[in-house]
């Protein structure tokens, strides 16, 4: 997938997405589509449709009209059961708060996809321990939430939402809890690893210092994307 | 000339119809001019070299409001001149928000799109981020500290950028009034 010479087709993509609630119209008709490997920033206003966006690439929400294809397979249409499947199998998920299971150690919030997707217990710690240890977290893995640092969670978070491979990250404002620096360290750890393995990432953010760290970056208005973005090449490094 | 350019400015208020060089001061003085109002000596200077580029014509004939009977009309040549002015986004430095403000009043002024202008610029200023953030990522403390200077006076830009965006409707209300 992530091959060179497959790198035109792509891994996700979105035709005229549309998704109200109730009378507030959310996406007004998205056209996207993502590379393998890329890392794309969807920026825009509060309010504007982006986290409306990523549920629907995520499978999490279906839209109203268009479609979301992952890997050449139409995903909005799938029932609940698969979709969630797929979730568990080739996304991952990163949030803004408040995601570590609390009564859980850092190592065994690790685990949680690995157990959920069939590994024994044993071979999950071992690869949950690897993950935590690439993030600088190797003697953090006993402690609860509560007892690490925001930037350490963070990381454990990210650790969690890769353990498994995904093909694709979601992470939606990952460092929107925390200061400049600590923000940076997380940012940096998180993408060092994903472009390393190639993993395709959606960071939803409104801060344009997250966002330099993306490929490129499309901007998401009033549920379109704004014109100046419009397009799926709109060129990366031009 | 990131600084706010004058003369493309008047080019832009000739663009929305002919008129004199009183009223072109008066003009730009209530847009762009109240810490900088222009000198009537700037305005003539500055509408004769547009005349000679080519890019507006003498009329004559007719008074206007003021006391001068010259009356300018913007060339073809002159409003692609302007378009191109407007269309192409500045490279990102701490003085561009003048020409960048007297861009988005140009537009709103001739009914063009202005949120695309906001957008390109907003597209040069991230494209300069992700070269900093790259350069950064590689460097030493100190190349990494004078890259953060850089990357948060872009983000300043980056944020009246974003403001202006959302306040388009407000700002052409205001200057079509």
């Amino acid at each position: 997938m992530s091959d060179a010479t497959n790198r035109r087709t792509p891994v996700l993509a979105t035709r005229d997405l549309q998704k109200s609630f109730g009378l507030t119209e959310a996406l007004r008709g998205v056209d996207l589509a993502i590379s393998p490997g890329e890392v794309v920033a969807v920026m825009g206003p509060s309010g504007s449709g982006k986290s409306t966006l990523l549920h629907c690439l995520a499978g999490v929400l279906t839209p109203d009209q268009g479609e979301v294809t992952f890997d050449g397979q139409v995903i909005s249409a799938l029932p609940e059961r698969d979709r969630s499947r797929l979730r568990l199998k080739a996304f991952g998920f990163v949030f803004q708060f408040g995601q570590l299971l609390p009564d859980l150690s850092a190592l065994d919030n690790v685990t949680i996809p690995l157990l959920l997707g069939g590994t024994k217990r044993a071979p999950a710690l071992k690869q949950a321990a690897e993950w935590l240890d690439r993030f600088g977290l190797a003697d953090k893995g006993d402690k609860l939430p509560t007892q690490l640092s925001g930037g350490e969670a963070q990381r454990v978070a990210v650790a969690r939402a890769l353990v498994t491979h995904p093909a694709v990250l979601f992470a939606d404002e990952p460092t929107g809890s925390l200061d400049s620096l600590a923000g940076e360290q997380v940012l940096a750890a998180m993408l060092g690893e994903v472009r390393e393995g190639g993993t395709t990432v959606i960071l939803v953010t409104h801060d344009p210092r997250t966002a330099a760290y993306a490929d490129r970056e499309v901007i998401v208005r009033d549920g379109r994307l704004s014109p100046g973005y419009r397009g799926a090449d709109q060129g990366a490094d031009a | 000339m990131t600084d706010m350019n004058t003369s493309t400015t008047l080019l832009g208020l000739l663009g929305t119809g002919p008129s004199y060089g009183y009223d072109l001061k008066q003009d730009y003085d209530r847009l762009f001019g109240s810490k900088r109002a222009l000198a009537y000596g700037q305005v003539y200077a500055t509408l004769a070299r547009l005349v000679k580029a080519g890019y507006i014509l003498l009329l004559g004939g007719e008074a206007g409001a003021g006391p001068d009977r010259k009356r300018y009309e913007i060339t073809p040549q002159g409003r692609t001149h302007l378009e191109t002015w407007m269309f192409t986004p500045d490279v990102p430095s701490e003085a561009l928000q003048s020409n960048l403000f007297a861009k988005t009043v140009i537009a709103l002024l001739l009914d063009d799109d202005a949120e695309r202008l906001l957008d390109l610029q907003r597209r040069q200023h991230m494209a300069r981020m992700r070269e900093l953030t790259k350069e950064k990522q590689a460097g030493e403390i100190g190349t990494v500290l004078l890259c953060d200077h850089a990357l948060f006076h872009i983000e300043a830009d980056l944020r009246w950028i974003e403001l202006t965006a959302a306040r388009l409707g407000e700002l052409r209300t205001a200057v079509t009034a």
